[in-house]
Parts: C-alpha cells; structure tokens; sequence
C-alpha cells in the first residue's frame, strides 16, 4: 500500500494573553511533535479527551490552522510549503467534515447553492450540468434530488450531516479529515452515517483521518489510531491490538473508562482521578505524571522518548524505555485496585 | 387522549395570518410604514392642493371641506404640505440610514472578519465618530457645507455609519467562529466570497432591526435641523419646518404645530415597533413560537 | 435485592404531558407509568425526543407552563401526589426530599456567586439552621464529592472549576438535604470519559451510603449497564421495554432496543458489521394511532398500526416486560382489539 500523507514533526504554539489587561504572554503548545502517517485507502484514528489536541491536529492537516513547524507530505509534496494557488488546487484532494450538524451549514443557503459552489468555483461542474451534478451527489448520500431546493433548517442532525458530506465529495477529494462526524448524533443515526461512509470509502478509494473521543466509532472505522494527551502522541498502532493491549497508561485508563453495553463488564472505579492538567502549564517530564497510576522519579523530570514495541504498535512511556514488554499485561477488563489517595 | 391529526396543515397564508395577529404591535408598525411610504412616493397624486400655493384669504383657517386640516401662515394647505413633507423625511430618512448601513456595515463586517489590528483602527475611528451626539454632528456638517439636501444626507449618515459597523462586527465574529466558515476556507473561498456569501446574509438581521430603529432617529433629526433653520430651505415643506413656521402663531392656530408634529410622531412610533417587531421575530430563542 | 413489600419512593401512573406546537396540542410522553424502589437506579434511556427529559421535568413539575402542561396522570412520591401539589409546596419539595442535577453545569451554576454560598443557600432554603451550620454542612458536602483542597475552593466561583468539578459542586447542592429522590438528566454527556467514570463513581458511592434511589436519563447504553438497577427504554413518548439490567442487555425483546444494540460499535470487540435502523423517529405532532416505531420495524404487522400494544410481561422472565404486539402478545387484549 503506498503512503498517501505522511506528518512529520508537527508543532502547534499559540501566545495565550494572561495576567492584567493581558500585560503576559503565555505559549500554548496545542500540538508537539506529532508524526504519522496514513496509508492509500486507510481510515486513521485520533482519539483524545478534551483539550488533547485532535481538532487542531486535523486542521493543521489542511492548513486552516497553520502550524508553527513540521512537515506535511502528501502523495510526497510538503503541502506547508505549497503557494496560494497551489493550496488552492490541493484544496480540492483534501476536504473536511465537521461535527456540529446545526453549524456546518450556512443557514442563509439551499441546498444546491451550497453545492454548487465548490463545484462552479473549481470548474467541476458547469451551469449546464451543475444541476445534475447536483442530483448525483444528493443521490450519493441517501438524500432525495428534491433537497436541492431546501434550506438547512428543514433537514435533521442526521441528513445535514449527510450534506455536510456530499459538500466534502463534491470536488472528488482523496483525503478527508473526518472531525468527531457522529458525535452529535442519536445512536441509530450514528450507525447510518457510519456505513455511509464505509461504502463511499470503498467506492471512492477515500482515505480519512478520523478524529473522535468514541474509542468504539474509532475501533469500528479505522484501521489504525493514534492516542492524544496535551498535544502529543502518547500510543499509535493497529485498532484491534492497541485496544485489546493498550501500553500507555492514560490508554488503558481511556480504555477502562469507556462503557460498553454489557453489565457483566461494569465499570466501578476511577483509574485515574482528577483533570487533564492546563495545556498552558503542563506538567513537568512526561505530562501525565500526576495522573499517572504507574508514576516513576524518572517520569517527573523527563519526557519518555518514542519507543516503536512491534511493526505496528509505538508508544511513548518510561515503562517501555528499559524493557520491550508491557510492564502490566493483565487483561484491559480485569478488576482495578482503587488507586491510592 | 387528543384528537385525530388535522387533514389540512394550515397553509401559508394562514400560518403568516396568525403570526402578524400574534405580533400584533408589529404589524402594526410594519403597515403605518408602509402606508407613509405609499403616501410618499404618490404624493402628487394624492396631496389635494399644491403645497406651495398660497390661499391669502384662508390664511389660519382651521379645517374645513376643502382644507382638510387647515391652512397655515402663508395660506398653504397644511394636509398637502404634511404628504409632501413625507416625502422629504423619508427620501432623507432612507438614503442617509441606506449609506450608513452600507458603509457601516462593510466596515464592521471587515473588522469583524480579519480582526487583529485592521480591528483596532476600524473600531478606534468608530469610537471617535460614535462620541458625537447625531444633532450635534448634523448641526456641524450643515453649518459648515450649507443646508442643502445632499449635505443633510452626508450629515446623518455620519452619525450612523459607527452604530451600524458596531452592530456589524459582533455577529461578524460569531459567525466567523461557525463551521461553515472554515468549510468556506477548506474549498477555496477567497475571504470575499466568504464576507459577502456568508457572512453577510447571516448578520443581515441585526442590521435590519437596527436600520428600522434608526430610519426613526434619522427623520427625527432631520425634523430636528428643519425647525432650527438648517434644514431644506422654504418653501419645500418639510414637517420640521412647519412646526417652525407655526410655532409664532401657535396659540391661535394649534393645528398649524399639532398636525405635523403629530405626523412624526406616528412614523417613529410605527417604526419602533417594527424595530422591535423585527428585533424579537430575529431572537433565535424567541423563534419556537 | 429490593424488598417486594417496599413502598416504591415514586410512583408514576399514566402520566401524559402535551405541548402547544402552532397552536394544537401534542402529546409528548404518553401514558408513562413506572415505579422506582428507594434505593434503586433506575436508567431511562432513549434516543432524542424519546421524551426522557421531559418525564424528568414533568416529575418535578418544571414544565414551563406557556408551552406545556401535564395532561392527566398521577406522580407519586413517597406518599403524596406531586400533580395535586400547589407551586409552593413543590418549592418545598425541590432541593430537599427530591432533587435534579442536569447536563450543563455551569448554567445550572449562578456565575456571580460562589460555590460555597450557593450550597450554602439550598441548605437555608429548606433547614431552619443558622448561617454558620449551613456552612459547615457546605464545607462538609464539598469534602463529600471529593473537591480537592474543598476548604480553599469554599469561596471560588463557578468558572474557576473544570466541567467534571463543576458537576461534583452540582451533586453536592443536590445532596444537600439528603434527598430520597434524585434525578440525573445525562449528567456525564458532556464530560470526557475519564472524567464521567469519576462522577458515575462517586454516585453510585453516594447512593449507597446515603440509601437514595436515583433516576437516571441518559442515551448512552453504556452507561446504562454501568450504573443502573433497572432500566427503561423509551421511544415516541411510552416505555416500550422495561427490565433489569442484566436481562434487558442478554434479552432485548424489543425489537428497537435489539436494533440499537445492534447497530452500536463496541471497542472491546473487533470490528462487526452494524446494522443502522433505517428511517426516523417521528415528530411528536404526528399523530400515529398504532405503535411508533413501526414504520422502521422489520417485524411489522397489520395490527401494529391499528392499536398501542400494552407492557405485556416477557414469558419466562420476571419483572422484564415489552411493548410489541409481535414479541409479547398479551392474547386476551389482542382478542379485545382486533
């Protein structure tokens, strides 16, 4: 499988106003140091808590946010580089779908105006055939031709988010950057924009960088994901063994904490306790330390440098610097002593 | 349990029926204005006299079968003058609020939009013009380029143009923040494309409720300039100067001031209720009626 | 488990509240009838406009009046009719005996007061007690959700927590008068999961030392087998199954609550195919004389859309009962209907 996107080195740093009539400036790392890469056809999950870094890793992706450093190669051209026009053209292989179904749309828009006018602007379509076009990328997404002439407001969560894809196809993309697609949805609908996007992925070879907090959605979607803790990557690897196996232990505490519908497997204790920490004043040394169940010395004053465990799993934790098997393997499901006070 | 579903959803026409006898005072604005706005526009076909033309015989008559409301200093039938007097306030009304809209809003719309320091000059020079009183400026202008009608246009609007960039830069910013924004940027809009496509259609509420609420400042101060002389010159009638003229005679003759103050006030009433008509039918809490 | 011979601490019978949508009235929740033990969970879970929240705020007689009003039913709480009650008795209800903690904390939390004062106010407003006690008694409840430093944060002011904190600080109000009642509308939806597993923590703690029965609302069926006793789920308005938990997730007899189920990915099971639930829900102005979910029900019959099918308990399970013609025909009623 060839490599699509490949990202190297980003770093993200914002200047914060802090302090009386914002007399101090403070630095935001919202991402540091994030690499990976994704495969031709390969759906790739971010997952994270709030304020780890995901959304603005996925808009960095597309330069709506711009990074402060780092390399973004797609089909091997440092897109971070690419001039206006050039971003312009580029524009067009990579698009974007967002979570919020009541926000992504302009509400002063119908349906086909919104359409139409990615497809007019870049000459995918023609206003002889942009009705028909239309129609087609309507169709594509499960909606009625008849949408066409329809405002937002007239649609449910779910078929504007339907919209909000048939938008990101319009210009024949390769790359999609998926922003938590389902998260605002009902279960039910969850489902049928999943499978929608399973067959268009199928059918247009798409590749997608899916960005969620729903370790299930992920799993389902995704062929392999990376874990983010305060705008780094903390764990990366294949879906089913990362999950199945998580190393870090803020993976297993994500892992632990996530319900799943069966009382057998009830989740009673808290593994980690207390927040994520402030992403304008992080924690010395590695970033989950205070949370940390497995805390060392070492993981107060250094940073744990990127360990590649197997062909597929990485990870970033002084648990695996010295040794290259997991320190803990009891099974993800197993009863948790209650950390100490 | 309720009854069986209705057959027949209310149509249309119904459902706009019920929605002007729900907000009521609104309508109510909204057809008075309307109503000047006619009376403006077909004043000469209206107006049963020409306003201009003196009846020296009637001169202060109070009304009668061919004056309807009377006749004021000069003769002249106070009911023409008060249609044709329509006319001026609201052909000044309209254009000075329509460039200040204009003007204003593009202004608030690219502070809005690009922030940073563009933002903080914009809003600056908007500071210093909002620190004016309207009458004040207007007097200014007025004075120092003359009392023509233009001049008194270019006046209001002046006074209007930094409310109008306020009330456009705010929900500017919140806009920019929506989703469909960025979805703008990730297909290649230029940041024009975006502003007038997108944003704009999306603010174009607030800057309605406020054109109605100001069109009704607007011909206020015009009414205002006219009764201390700087407004169009005689013998145009205009509802300002005709409560000037009146007002020596105002004990003889009350009708020659009570008929058109009476005229201003029916059309700022009309307006701020359409104004705040419009301000309730666009607050997106209020719209699960 | 519960004592069978137990008064049930709220009793809901046929309750049906209505909104005026242009002008009509529509129904809601219709004929919701459940009971809960003290000192039991139970979960209500649904998708949206099932009508979870608003049985929460019918319960606590919050439906805002110009838009909606209970219709008929009875809601009776540790012994007296809460739909017979006037405003101010419920007043004295609220806050004490029965409480509610919602999604949103912080605009469940006044921005200009602190936390401590706050907690402070719902004590007074329901215990004679001196400023000074109700104090302690705030101090006391903040150490009890495990505020850290809870005596330094006394006097912090809403926006100087964290969402999950924030939350905490709602329970505490919550509890401050020792409620025998309290009802949770999705209280961890907005909260990261590391953090939702905290709260749902510390409530099941809570319940247990304190003896309080707990409704739980919620669309995550997660969650729902994580903390609840006994569930129920709703669709269109009714309680269309009701079992506990342990039975409801081995044996969805529903067939809306197999779908969802079924449709749901799981992360401690690799990839399966999903099965979406074609359609739906329909809005609550339409009026369906049948069941509501039978226009996206693989096993529709003819009779699903002439009658409401009633609870009818499951063959061979105990306390587990579905509203489905086809999965649990009650023969004697069907005689009646058809």
């Amino acid at each position: 499988m060839t490599e699509l996107l490949n990202v190297r080195h980003l770093h993200k740093t914002f200047t914060v106003d802090q302090g009386f009539m914002g007399s101090q400036k403070a630095k935001l790392h919202a991402l540091h140091d994030v690499s990976f890469s994704v495969e031709e056809g390969e759906a790739f999950g971010i997952v994270g808590e709030s304020g780890c870094g995901k959304s603005t890793a996925g808009r960095a992706l597309l330069r709506l946010i711009e990074p402060t450093s780092g390399e973004v190669f797609y089909k091997g051209e440092n897109i971070l580089k690419a001039d206006r026009a050039r971003m312009r053209a580029l524009r067009r292989e990579i698009q974007i779908i967002f979570q919020d179904p009541y926000a992504s749309l302009n509400p002063r828009l119908t349906i086909g105006k919104t359409l139409a006018e990615p497809m007019l602007l870049h000459g995918v379509a023609t206003r002889a055939d942009v009705q028909e076009k239309i129609e087609a990328a309507l169709t594509e997404v499960g909606l009625p031709p008849t949408a066409m002439a329809k405002y937002p407001h007239e649609f449910s969560g779910g078929q504007r988010q339907r919209i909000g894809i048939a938008r990101a196809l319009a210009l024949n993309p390769t790359l999609i950057v998926a922003d938590e697609p389902v998260s605002a949805l009902d279960v039910s609908i969850q489902a049928q924009v999943l499978l929608l996007m399973e067959s268009l992925q199928k059918k247009r070879s798409l590749s997608f960088v899916f960005i969620s907090h729903d370790l299930g959605v992920v799993r389902h979607f995704c062929k392999n994901v990376a874990v983010m803790y305060l705008g780094r990557i903390v764990e990366k690897g294949n879906v089913d063994s990362l999950f199945d196996q998580p190393l870090h232990p803020y993976t297993q505490a994500l892992r632990a904490a996530s319900p799943v519908p069966d009382p057998r497997k009830k989740i009673t204790v808290a593994r980690i306790e207390g927040d994520v920490a402030s992403a304008l004043s992080p924690p010395s040394g590695c970033h989950f330390h205070p949370r940390c169940p497995k805390a060392m010395d070492i993981c107060r004053k250094e940073y744990p440098v990127w360990r590649d465990v197997s062909l597929t799993r990485g990870v970033a934790c002084h648990l695996y610097t010295e040794h290259f098997a997991p320190a803990d393997d009891s099974p993800i499901d197993a009863p948790v002593q209650a950390p100490a006070p | 349990m309720s009854a069986t579903s209705t057959l027949h959803p209310p149509g249309r026409l119904a459902r706009f029926a019920r929605l002007c006898w729900r907000r009521k005072a609104a309508s109510a604005g909204a057809l008075i204005t309307l109503l000047m706005l006619l009376v403006a526009i077909f004043a000469p076909w209206i107006a049963p006299h020409d306003p201009n033309e003196q009846d020296i015989l009637s001169r202060m008559a109070g009304p009668s079968a061919d004056y309807l409301l009377g006749n004021d200093t000069y003769g002249r039938d106070i009911l023409s003058r008060i249609i044709w007097g329509a006319r001026v306030s609201l052909f000044i009304g309209v254009t000075s609020i329509g460039a200040a809209m204009l003007i204003g809003g593009m202004l608030g719309v690219l502070a809005g939009y690009f922030g940073g320091k563009l933002d903080r000059l914009i809003m600056a020079v908007m500071d210093m013009l909002l620190s004016f009183p309207s009458l004040v400026m207007g007097l200014l202008v007025v004075a120092v380029l003359g009392p023509t009608t233009l001049n008194l246009i270019i006046a209001i609007a002046f006074t209007a143009i930094a409310p109008f960039a306020r009330i456009a830069r705010a929900p500017t910013m919140a806009v920019k923040q929506r989703d469909f924004i960025e979805a703008g940027r990730a297909l290649g809009y230029s940041d024009l494309r975006i502003m007038a496509v997108h944003v704009l259609p999306n603010i174009l509420d607030e800057i309605m409720v406020l054109g109605s609420l100001w069109l009704a400042t607007a011909i206020r101060t015009e009414a205002s300039l006219s009764f201390i002389g700087l407004g169009v010159r005689p013998p145009t009638a205009t509802w300002g100067g005709m409560i000037r003229d009146g007002f020596e005679n105002m004990l003889d003759a009350p009708g020659l001031v009570i008929y058109p103050s009476i005229a201003i006030l029916i059309i700022m009433v009309a307006l701020n209720l359409l104004g705040d008509g419009l301000r309730d039918a666009t607050d997106p809490k209020l719209r699960h009626e | 488990m519960n004592n069978p011979t137990q008064r049930p601490i709220l009793s809901v019978e046929n309750l049906t509240t209505e909104f005026r949508i242009s002008g009509q009235w529509h129904p809601a929740i219709r004929d919701l009838s459940f009971q809960v033990q003290p000192n039991e969970t139970l979960a209500i879970v649904g998708e949206s406009g099932c009508g979870k929240s608003i049985t929460a705020l019918s319960i606590m007689q919050l439906i805002n009046k110009s838009q909606g009003r209970i219709a008929h039913g009875r809601i009776e709480f540790d012994g007296r009719d809460l739909t017979a009650c006037s405003e101010r008795e419920m007043e004295a209800v609220r806050g004490d005996a029965l409480a509610m903690i919602f999604q949103e904390p912080m605009t469940s939390l006044n921005p200009v007061m602190t936390i401590g004062f706050q907690i402070a106010e719902a004590v007074r407003y329901h215990r004679p007690v001196s400023k000074r006690e109700a104090n302690k008694r705030a101090l006391e409840l903040l150490e009890m959700v495990k505020i850290p430093s809870a005596a330094r944060r006394f006097d912090d002011y809403p926006h100087q927590f964290s969402g999950g904190m924030r939350q905490r600080v709602m329970i505490a109000m919550a509890l401050a008068c020792e409620p025998k009642l309290l009802l949770a509308d999705e209280p961890t939806t907005a909260l990261d999961v590391t953090i939702q597993v905290q709260i749902l923590a510390l409530l099941a703690d809570l319940k247990e030392t304190k003896q309080m029965g707990m409704v739980f609302i919620t669309h995550n069926l997660g969650v729902v087998a994580s903390i609840a006793d006994r569930v129920a789920v709703m669709y269109g308005g009714r309680i269309i199954e009701e079992a506990d938990v342990v039975s409801l997730f081995e044996h969805p007899t529903h067939p809306y609550t197999e779908a969802l189920l079924k449709s749901m990915p799981r992360v401690d099971q690799p990839r399966t195919a999903l099965h979406p639930i074609a359609g739906q829900v329909p809005p609550i102005t339409t009026d369906m004389p049948g069941c509501r979910y039978a226009d996206r029900c693989p096993l529709r019959e003819a009779r699903c859309d002439v009658s409401v099918p009633p609870l009818t308990p499951v063959a061979g399970a105990t306390g587990h009962r579905v509203r489905c013609w086809v999965r649990a025909p009650s023969p004697m009623l069907e005689a009646v209907a058809s």
